[in-house]
């Protein structure tokens, strides 16, 4: 790969040399919108992705060949195949597709917000927010699917505007966004606690399963939700993704080129703190996710982009691996959810930033 | 040609009130550009609570370079903030071109005048190019479509900070003097008419200091481009400036050409500091020898 | 007025406020004490409390409980609230990081970890059962923590410590759910231990770790001026004579042992050693000798209050302390957040 990126560079710099004859081409040669780089990890996360879409579809209880995925995917295939498929199968593995792309596209913008690697949804009380209230709903009003997921989402919100809120001192300051919510986590999870050891056990332990987080129960109409919320969230992304290209290079230098701060990372932060809340209303707060997929595609791709796509990319394929193991791998009477396995790719990931992080630990 | 008339189409659109005066300066390649002025009315400025900069009222000479010198803590950083936006006026105001530069917009505003903060700092792994190309920014539309003209001024901004060979280079494998250079021309890519820059030579020694201030002076001269600068070198601010403003406690105490506000009484009051003056036998620009506290 | 003359007038304040922050936070910690004994779901006289601890009489209800329920409860708190004090003061000052507790080191996941692994494996149900276990596990995690953290050139540098923990209590927590997705009875007993509650704490117990938060507080006051240097950042501190491995060592020696003790006692309580510095540091500056002195009295008012409050307000039912100390400390830390100017991130 090294290798490869050399001659790139090396072309780069031949074709800038000739400044005075070609300016447009050499400009043009390194000066695409997506590097060449960028875009080989792309194309490699996609067949990634693809292959684990048809694994996951192929394998289970019942192993389906290739040809009978394809025939079913397009309408024909027999009705336990359909049944397998339709039901039970695809619908998993689209959920995790949407999820994974508003985790990883969340976390990615989180991080380039905050300016620190260590910053995340989970750890700014976004997710207590969600699981009190989808545990509430859970445990005391006995409510199931929808109105768990709405709660969810209700919850996070909450937590999120009064975060915010509390924050504002006539400006916003990362540092005190994050303590605010370090504190508001804490009293989410002694909440959680009271409700944890006041239910029956049963009602723990499902309560339990929630907040671990994971694929299972996949319905069409969670799917619906999260494509509608992408089509909705999405674009927004896109046309504030210029402006925080330019807040990477510090306020100051922001506010000179022409953005005004304070909205634009408002903005940034609703779109981030939208996509994480209806995420996880759905899957729960899967650990992890948002957190390393946009440092790992950015490590992937260099050149100091936001990288968005390649995060989104990224948290795809944890996910769908996530669940593919915590299916199939782990080997235990009861159903586990994809939760327990990315917590579990929490460490080895934070081993290899130990590993990797320079003298201040800084990265962007 | 394409640069120039794409330039003069956006001024004019921006600016309908703008009075296009001609620099009368000889240019090779005939381009003028319409001076803008950017003033100061009665600002003062705090920082929590404190005032810094008190009742200053400052006019910036269009086409010249302008130095803003002074001890620590005396406001020239807050000042220059004030000017380029970055700082809102207690009181008084900031006018560009006879418009308070808080009610227009940001992009409008960053098209005509550019900073440079002291300490930028920019995203891990991103090349020199990459980084020029980021001040192109506020003469992007919504979709950031990127256009030749863009790429015309950055390959420009490379070649005037000699930077070019650079271009594919991350940031950090740089120096601190070519690092510095791959600032200004980020700077320059913007293609203001006005650059403010905030101690553009910290941290650098004699040599890169003196490249970074030629290329400014180039730019001056070649494109006609207001520079402001805040130096703290006080022999290099009088080399290099045609304006010089001396700044103590929050007030502007003296300005004028490098001779006329380079003097020892105006060392000893704004510095503590007892000197002599000579004559740079280089520059020929006023020098100051320093002869111990005043 | 001349600098010099402001200095010392400014310093002496400082002085003087130290010492009546540490004699406000001694005269509430007896008061908290006293209520602690006297307040509870049955209701007894505060003029009970002396004849009850030093002149019993056999017989009297009131006596009992106070001797039997609330003296052992009460010192458990005091030792807990005061080891997690502490232990929050070191971590912080170690991380030079505010939003460092000592959990961080993965102690509270480990003894999590012990404590599933003794409840289902080993069937033990009583909370001095499991002690050693827990303190075990607390140890344990916390020196894989180390020992990841110190791989690499810098040695265990507060950033890499950080992740370290993260890692091992992300990977630990994992592996609990797993375990109490799949077996409900091992659920059922764990999930009252891991809210962290004084209730049914005895002084065999107190008796098991009052060692090891001694052995605790020692290496805590050894490490405060230690910790002042560290503040400076690990180039000044060596420059100043610090050696930093030997700080480093100390403090998470201290942050082991104390909230190890802590969470063996109580279960995991981690907020106590979050917030209890930054109320603190306000009041003594930031000197870490002072911050820890001061932290170790305010801690366990701190644990104390949560567990009377706990205590009364469904009384004849319980709240555990460790889900009041959070609901009541989070506001608090909020509000400080907010007072603070805050440098950036």
């Amino acid at each position: 790969m090294s290798r490869m990126l050399k001659r790139v560079v090396a072309r780069g710099a031949g074709r800038a040399g000739d400044v005075s004859g070609d300016v447009q081409s050499g400009a043009a040669a390194s000066r695409r919108r997506i590097s060449s780089r960028t875009l080989r990890i792309i194309i490699g996360l996609a067949v990634l992705t693809v292959s684990l879409v048809l694994v996951s579809i192929a394998v289970g209880a019942y192993t389906l060949s290739l040809p009978d995925i394809l025939a079913t995917l397009f309408g024909g295939g027999t009705p336990s195949d359909r049944f397998i498929i339709l039901r039970l199968r695809l619908p998993r593995v689209l959920l995790a597709i949407l999820v994974g792309v508003a985790f990883g596209i969340a976390g990615a913008l989180f991080q380039s917000l905050l300016r620190n690697a260590l910053a995340s949804p989970d750890i700014i009380g976004i997710s207590g927010g969600a699981s009190v209230a989808a545990v509430l709903s859970l445990l005391v009003f006995g409510a199931t699917g929808l109105v768990v997921s709405v709660s969810a989402l209700a919850g996070a919100l909450v937590v999120a505007f009064t975060i915010y809120l509390l924050a504002w001192r006539s400006g916003m300051n990362g540092m005190r966004f994050v303590l605010i919510g370090v504190g508001i986590a804490f009293m989410a999870q002694a909440v959680l606690g009271y409700l944890i050891t006041r239910g029956n056990v049963r009602d723990a332990q499902q309560a339990l399963v929630w907040m671990v987080g994971g694929l299972g129960g996949a319905s069409w109409g969670d799917i619906l939700t999260m494509a509608v919320s992408l089509i909705v969230l999405l674009p927004a992304v896109a046309a504030l993704a210029a402006k925080l290209r330019m807040l990477q290079l510090g306020d100051d230098l922001a506010a000179g080129l022409g953005v005004s701060v304070q909205r634009s990372r408002l903005a940034l932060i609703v779109v981030a703190v939208a996509l994480v809340a209806i995420a996880t209303a759905l899957v729960g707060p899967l650990a992890f996710v948002a957190f390393v997929s946009a440092p790992i595609a950015r490590r992937l791709v260099g050149g100091g982009s936001l990288a968005l796509v390649p995060s989104a990319l990224v948290a795809i394929v944890l996910v769908l691996g996530a669940d593919f193991v915590a299916q199939h791998l782990i080997a235990t009477g009861t159903q586990v959810p994809a939760g327990i396995v990315t917590g579990l790719i929490g460490a080895p990931y934070l081993l290899w930033l130990i590993s990797t992080t320079n003298r201040e630990g800084r990265t962007s | 040609m394409t640069h120039a008339h794409a330039h003069a189409h956006a001024h004019a659109h921006a600016e309908p009130q703008a009075q296009a005066h001609a620099e009368p300066q000889a240019q090779a390649q005939a381009q003028t550009r319409p001076a803008h002025e950017l003033r100061a009315d009665s600002v003062t400025l705090n920082y929590g609570g404190r005032d810094i900069v008190s009742n200053v009222s400052f006019a910036i000479p269009g086409g010249k370079v302008t130095v803003i010198v002074g001890a620590n803590a005396c406001g020239k950083s807050t000042l220059l903030r004030g000017l380029s936006r970055l700082l809102r006026p207690a009181s008084g105001h900031v006018m560009l071109d006879g418009r308070d530069i808080h009610s227009m917009p940001s992009k409008e505003v960053a098209q005509v005048v550019g900073i440079l903060p002291q300490s930028p700092i920019a995203p891990e792994g991103i090349t020199v190019r990459d980084l020029v190309a980021r001040g192109r920014y506020p003469h992007q539309g919504w979709f950031q479509r990127w256009s030749a003209a863009d790429d015309v001024a950055v390959e420009r901004a490379l070649t005037a900070t000699d930077t070019v060979e650079l271009a594919s280079q991350r940031l950090e494998e740089l120096s601190g003097g070519q690092r510095q250079r791959v600032w200004i021309a980020m700077a320059l890519s913007q293609d203001p008419d006005i650059l403010l820059l905030d101690e553009p030579t910290t941290f650098l020694d004699v040599r890169h200091q003196l490249d970074a201030l030629d290329v400014l002076a180039d730019l001056n001269r070649e494109r006609g481009s207001t520079i402001v600068m805040v130096l703290h070198e006080l022999n290099l601010a009088a080399r290099y400036a045609d304006h010089m403003v001396l700044m103590h406690e929050g007030q502007i105490i003296a300005a004028g050409t490098p001779t006329e506000v380079v003097t020892a009484e105006r060392m000893r009051e704004a510095f503590a500091l007892e000197s002599q003056i000579i004559s740079d036998p280089v520059s020929r620009s006023p020098m100051v020898i320093p002869v111990g506290r005043a | 007025m001349t600098r010099t003359a402001l200095t010392s007038r400014t310093m002496l304040s400082l002085r003087t406020r130290r010492w009546v922050a540490l004699a406000v936070a001694f005269g509430l910690l007896v008061i908290v004490l006293v209520l602690s004994l006297a307040l509870g779901a049955r209701g007894i006289e505060i003029s009970q409390v002396w004849p009850a601890l030093f002149s019993p009489e056999a017989g009297n209800n009131d006596h009992l409980v106070i001797r039997e329920l609330r003296l052992p409860r009460t010192i458990a708190g005091l030792l807990a609230g005061l080891a997690l004090g502490v232990a929050g003061s070191v971590m912080q000052g170690v991380t030079r990081n505010p939003l460092a507790d000592p959990g961080l080191l993965g102690v509270n996941a480990g003894a999590s970890l012990a404590v599933v692994f003794a409840i289902s494996v080993l069937s033990i149900t009583n909370p001095t059962g499991y002690i050693w276990f827990a303190f075990a596990g607390a140890a344990a995690a916390a020196s894989v923590v180390y020992a990841i953290g110190s791989l690499g050139r810098e040695g265990a540098t507060p950033v890499k410590l950080v992740l370290a923990g993260t890692a091992v209590t992300a990977g630990i927590t994992s592996v609990i759910s797993l375990i109490l997705i799949s077996d409900t009875d091992t659920l059922n007993t764990f999930r009252f231990w891991s809210v962290g509650s004084l209730a049914s704490r005895d002084l065999e117990a107190v008796r098991l770790v009052i060692a090891f938060v001694i052995g605790g507080l020692i290496l805590a006051a050894i490490s405060g001026r230690m910790l002042n240097l560290v503040a400076l950042g690990d180039d000044l501190a060596r420059g100043l004579g610090q050696r930093i491995y030997v700080s480093r060592v100390v403090a998470a020696g201290a942050v082991v042992l104390l909230c190890g003790s802590a969470t063996a006692l109580a279960g995991p309580i981690v907020f106590v050693g979050l917030v209890v510095p930054h109320i603190v540091r306000p009041f003594t500056g930031p000197d870490y000798r002072w911050i820890i002195a001061v932290s170790a009295v305010v801690g366990p008012s701190l644990l104390l209050i949560a567990d009377i409050v706990g205590r009364l307000i469904v009384s004849p039912s319980e709240l555990e302390a460790g889900l009041v100390v959070a609901v009541i400390g989070a506001p608090v830390m909020i509000a400080l957040v907010r007072r603070v100017k805050l440098a950036g991130l």
